[in-house]
């Protein structure tokens, strides 16, 4: 198994025009070339093909292939799951449930995460070279939820890992669960979509387009072309950074954590300076997030959660995604997020009811908004814990000794 | 997990569950009779629960449990999605018992119900004689906080089957102790505190 997931050199035209950012992440991940013989059909229609794939992994495969677990990455998030950012140098983004000791213990299971089709971490995305060695920018095609979930099959049909224990993932991770029971329903044993909902909602989107717009307005954004400039829209990135950082917290968080409270002075400055504490911290938010963040990379994804309406692809009825599936489901929301509120996981609930699949579901109460599913939530810990031991029981896979 | 002894009735009612077949246990409270299923008779059970914190504590249990009420989320199911639906002391707290009923036995091909009688001797003592609303060990309630809006006896149970064209299968009466008793329908729809229907559709 070693050897399947050895880390090839990076280089080859397929790895020409890096950005820093990659370079860095590419060293310290696992990658794949993949799609040569076989290019990836999009959504689109496009066909993309050879393509990268960058992941990480924690833990080992066991003999009969029975332990792997499939974590899906959120939308600005990445691979570096539970270890040091390679960009940011912070800690891995659910380090509070993956790690030695934690609910998803690497010494248990083999621990998988992608870095999405279109992202900016070592996959291809708008950053990459086309065939013709010119920068892909806003001419890489539009990629979806069911074409990153493609990638991430063909990565697994790669490895030679024929199914997976389980898949889980919040927000746009909750997405690509959610596709991956509906398109593959026999490569996933248990499926655990976070915080997420069956399709995005006109506000959700209303959102991500202001953000879209923001980058758009930006004069160093170029067409999309500001690589070629030198140029980064980071303005724009980063109003789209404070927007979008907004949906995912909660007014009693907000409230709680910032209030009124004045930044670094005693008195309202009477000017357009960041006198309150929450205007300094959207701005910071913002400002970090240029430095680890491709701006095209951000319009790709947040289309392809746009797109994401799982009910549609299978004529209207979400049941139907669900028809006779084997997965077993265990569904979280957080009771002050506003972005995926509690009724779209009951829909996507009730839908699993229909096809009469097996599902739990809980709710977590939790004042810190969307964001909650990132964070340390004891009662979504234990629950969890109990999904997983219940489902590992089912599946035969032995305890840690 | 390992399941120990559980309440007697719900004893009654894993009993009459075949091994290995699929079950839906409708307020399923802690999950106790649904640990029970799947440990010892390998049966696919699955549970609803109103209150999200028995929903949580079932699941953090390794069973597979949503929350929801009988009245209004059984109807998300398709037609015989499993061998048995299970409503134990649940019945007489739905908004519609009826339409209950008649979910339970399309979603499931039988429907397991227990319920207190409200005919009891102990029931008809207190209000014939103190003139007062009952309050007995299995119905603890003040007539203010009840949740049972709809109780019932035994026969009224066996005229709602019988309206609605319902067979059943086996009746089973307990006494104050929980003991099976067993008696001519008179008998039992005065000594009975609490019974368990298993029916089917005709």
């Amino acid at each position: 198994m070693e050897a399947a997931i050895d880390k090839p050199p990076i280089e080859g035209p397929l790895f020409d025009g890096l950005a820093d950012a990659e370079r860095k992440a590419l060293a310290r991940c696992r990658h794949a070339v993949l799609g040569v013989e076989r290019p990836l059909r999009l959504d689109c229609g496009v066909e993309l093909g050879p393509y990268r794939v960058a992941y990480q992994t924690y833990g080992t495969l066991n003999p009969d292939k029975s332990n792997a677990v499939l974590i899906c990455h959120a939308l600005t998030l990445d691979q570096f799951v539970a270890e040091q950012h390679p960009v940011t140098g912070k800690e891995g983004w659910w380090e509070s449930l993956v790690g030695p000791g934690k609910v998803l213990d690497p010494a248990r299971y083999f621990i998988i995460c992608i870095n999405v089709l279109g992202g900016c971490m070592g996959t291809t995305g708008p950053l990459a070279q086309d065939p013709a060695g010119q920068p892909w920018n806003l001419r890489f095609p539009v990629v979806t939820i069911a074409d990153m979930v493609r990638a991430q099959a063909a990565l697994l049909d790669h490895l030679g890992i024929p199914d997976l224990f389980c898949v889980i993932g919040g927000s746009m991770g909750g997405m690509q669960v959610l596709e991956w029971a509906a398109s593959n329903p026999s490569r996933v044993f248990s499926a655990v979509p976070i915080a997420c909902a069956a399709r995005h909602s006109a506000q959700n989107i209303a959102f991500h387009e202001v953000g879209r717009q923001a980058i758009m307005a930006d004069p160093e954004w170029k067409g999309g072309d500001y690589r070629l400039h030198h140029t980064v829209p980071a303005r724009g990135l980063s109003v789209a950074r404070m927007t979008a950082h907004i949906t995912y917290l909660s007014e009693q968080a907000l409230q709680r954590k910032f209030g009124r409270a004045l930044q670094d002075r005693d008195a309202l400055g009477f000017g357009f300076d960041a006198d309150f504490q929450v205007e300094s911290y959207l701005r910071y938010q913002g400002s970090t997030f240029v430095d680890r963040f491709d701006a095209n990379s951000y319009l790709y994804i947040t289309r392809a959660m746009d797109y994401f309406d799982l009910a549609s692809a299978h004529g209207g009825v979400l049941a139907n995604a669900f028809k006779g599936t084997p997965t077993r489901f265990c569904l979280f929301s957080f009771t002050s997020d506003w972005l995926f509120p509690t009724r779209e996981s009951r829909e996507i609930v009730h839908a699993l009811n229909a096809a009469a699949a097996n599902v739990s579901f809980v709710e977590v109460e939790s004042d810190k908004g969307h964001d909650a599913f990132l964070l340390d939530e004891p009662e979504m810990f234990r629950t969890l814990a109990g999904f997983l031991k219940g489902a590992a029981a089912v599946r035969g896979l032995k305890d840690v000794p | 997990m390992t399941a120990t002894a559980i309440r007697v009735d719900l004893q009654l009612i894993a009993d009459m569950v075949d091994p290995s077949t699929r079950a839906l246990d409708v307020g399923c409270g802690d999950g106790s009779l649904l640990a029970y299923l799947v440990n010892f008779k390998r049966v696919d059970a699955r549970g609803m629960e109103l209150s999200q914190t028995g929903v949580n504590a079932c699941v953090a249990n390794g069973l597979s449990v949503i929350q929801g009420d009988a009245d209004a989320d059984l109807r998300d199911y398709p037609d015989d999605a499993f061998d048995y639906v299970i409503l134990s002391q649940t019945l007489q707290a739905t908004r519609e018992p009826r339409e209950v009923l008649r979910q339970m036995l399309r979603v499931g091909k039988r429907a397991i119900v227990s319920f207190p009688n409200f005919a009891h001797w102990q029931v008809r003592l207190r209000l014939v004689f103190g003139g007062r609303m009952p309050e007995t060990p299995s119905l603890p309630y003040k007539w203010y906080d009840t949740p049972n809006i709809h109780l019932c006896s035994i026969d009224d149970f066996r005229g709602l089957c019988r309206d609605m064209g319902v067979r059943i299968e086996r009746a089973i009466v307990l006494d104050r102790n929980s003991k099976p008793i067993s008696l001519p329908p008179l008998l039992a729809n005065l000594l009975g505190e609490q019974a368990v229907f298993m029916l089917k559709r005709d």
